[in-house]
């Protein structure tokens, strides 16, 4: 019955996705995604991963499971439905304080068991004015425990623009989700150099706005 | 069979029978020049033909489904379109409120007022109450940079998107002696002319187009190309008074204003993407770009016509 609920609460959401923003998404010249990847993204809005889920294919779509915090989903009954019934997220505790596993092993166990991840290296949404802050070293963290994986940057276009910070009604805007060429951890490469690199390549898919002034 | 009902019946089987010929001639072509999909002009005029049978078939649906069907289909059309002017606009955080009442308030009650058909209000809702509404409410928000631009953008996106989209469905609350019932026709002869006028330009301009009309705005726009298309949609027009309350003439000369006004209304579109440095409006139909790239004709021919006919036709 729950596992129904949350079917039909899936379909609710990217029925509700698809009138809003008409997302469409731009894959990269080698095509779909394999099955097993890390994509790591802009994080701007409460929506993201949900644009992220709703523009892959079912097949793939099945398969990925947002990281996400512990402290925000699980704050309620409501939003740990959705966030572990509805989007079956790896939710992470943020603070180090409270930690009682450790993230990159849950996130190395999900990937284990087949499923792909969405994840946002700079940990939290970015609310300033910079198109990207600095990325944390989660990702780099999560490529050396599996470095056989592909790590895919993709950029979330305008969603920040539909939900503006502290606002509750979305505005009807075309989204776009650009996906970005499948990168790894090179061997021997350091944390600094890998960040930059993953930071310049999620970076280079943004588009130059043709809306939006802020 | 009523007499409207006749009529309707003798559009669709014609309408039909000019897609179902051009789809053979698309696939004609494909087959000819095209068989590894690698000619784009022609994936291109595939793309489109299909488009257009989608269309047709959808604004068949809407009128069998009488004045709600109609009117729900343009409420969808103007709703798509605010989604797709508003992306292009320089909008700030400040405007949230403003254009949640542009999309959630402003809209609905544009179509519900239409529905009432009560012309004293519908015909100047967005004008007027609108129109000073929605810069009072994004002044309270008290963010004051590119104020001038960003009220001129929303007001300008309802206007397009919204009260013009909206004369087509409102061609339906038209009391015209003698003709009674039939204000259907009145859209379909409107859309027909438009759309076809857009498609014979196209297609003259392919053929025997030379010299550009407006390089700098749409350079694939050649005067040949122009005349062409409105003299050929300007004489099918005539062809179809026997669907409108007009002579002949009378439906040749309201052709020929149609299409001048969807001519222009297409330059004026354009230069707003060039300004916005896009190609297209956005990606909701293949092979047309977004709906306004399909219907920015048809929104800046829809008042006119509409007013047009009622001042001299309308009782």
């Amino acid at each position: 019955m729950r596992a129904l609920i949350a079917k039909f609460a899936a379909e609710v959401v990217l029925l509700f996705a698809r009138a809003v923003t008409a997302v469409r998404a731009t894959w990269h010249e080698s095509g779909l995604p394999r099955r097993r990847s890390v994509y790591f993204a802009n994080h701007s809005s409460h929506g993201d991963f949900v644009l992220i889920w709703t523009v892959l294919p079912p097949r793939l779509r099945r398969r990925v499971r947002p990281v996400a915090g512990a402290d925000y989903w699980l704050r309620s009954k409501l939003t740990s439905f959705i966030g572990r019934d509805v989007f079956n997220a790896v939710l992470i505790q943020r603070d180090r304080d409270e930690r009682k596993d450790d993230p990159v092993a849950m996130m190395a166990q999900a990937l284990d068991e087949g499923s792909s991840l969405i994840f946002f290296p700079e940990g939290t949404r970015n609310q300033t004015d910079a198109q990207l802050l600095p990325f944390k070293s989660g990702l780099f963290h999560l490529a050396t425990a599996k470095p056989d994986v592909d790590l895919v940057p993709v950029w979330i276009a305008n969603l920040n623009r539909v939900m503006p910070k502290g606002e509750f009604v979305p505005i009807p805007l075309i989204c776009t989700v650009t996906f970005g060429a499948p990168m790894r951890l090179a061997s021997g490469e350091a944390k600094e150099a890998f960040i930059e690199r993953a930071h310049a390549a999620l970076l280079a898919l943004s588009p130059k706005q043709a809306g939006g002034s802020e | 069979m009523s007499a409207t009902q006749y009529d309707m019946f003798l559009l669709v089987l014609g309408i039909f029978g000019v897609l179902l010929v051009a789809s053979l001639v698309g696939y004609v072509l494909q087959r000819r020049l095209s068989p590894d999909g690698s000619n784009a002009a022609i994936e291109n005029l595939n793309s489109r033909i299909n488009a257009w049978w989608v269309m047709a078939i959808l604004i068949a649906i809407a009128f069998v489904a009488g004045r709600i069907g109609v009117l729900i289909l343009f409420a969808f059309c103007s709703f798509a379109a605010l989604r797709e002017f508003v992306t292009l606009t320089n909008t700030r955080r400040a405007d949230h409120w403003a254009l949640a009442t542009a999309f959630f308030v402003v809209l609905p009650v544009q179509y519900f007022l239409l529905w009432t058909e009560d012309y004293g209000i519908f015909s100047i809702f967005i004008p007027v109450y609108a129109f000073l509404l929605m810069p009072i409410i994004a002044v309270m928000r008290g963010d004051t940079q590119h104020f001038l631009i960003r009220i001129s953008e929303v007001q300008w996106a309802l206007m397009i998107c919204v009260f013009c989209a909206s004369h087509v469905p409102a061609l339906l609350t038209l009391h015209i002696p003698g003709y009674e019932g039939r204000n259907v026709l009145l859209i379909a002869f409107l859309v027909i002319v438009v759309q076809l006028s857009d498609v014979l330009q196209y297609v003259w301009g392919k053929l025997f187009g030379r010299t550009k009309i407006a390089p700098n705005l749409s350079p694939s726009k050649t005067v040949e190309g122009f005349v062409g298309g409105v003299a050929s949609a300007t004489l099918i027009g005539a062809g179809l008074w026997w669907i409108t309350p007009f002579t002949p003439i009378q439906a040749g000369v309201m052709a020929l204003v149609i299409t001048l006004m969807g001519f222009f209304g297409g330059l004026v579109m354009s230069a707003i993407k060039r300004d916005r440095g896009v190609k297209d409006w956005g990606h909701l139909i293949e092979g047309h770009g977004g709906l306004i790239d399909r219907l920015d004709s048809v929104v800046f021919s829809a008042p006119i016509f509409f007013h047009l006919t009622r001042y001299w036709w309308a009782a």
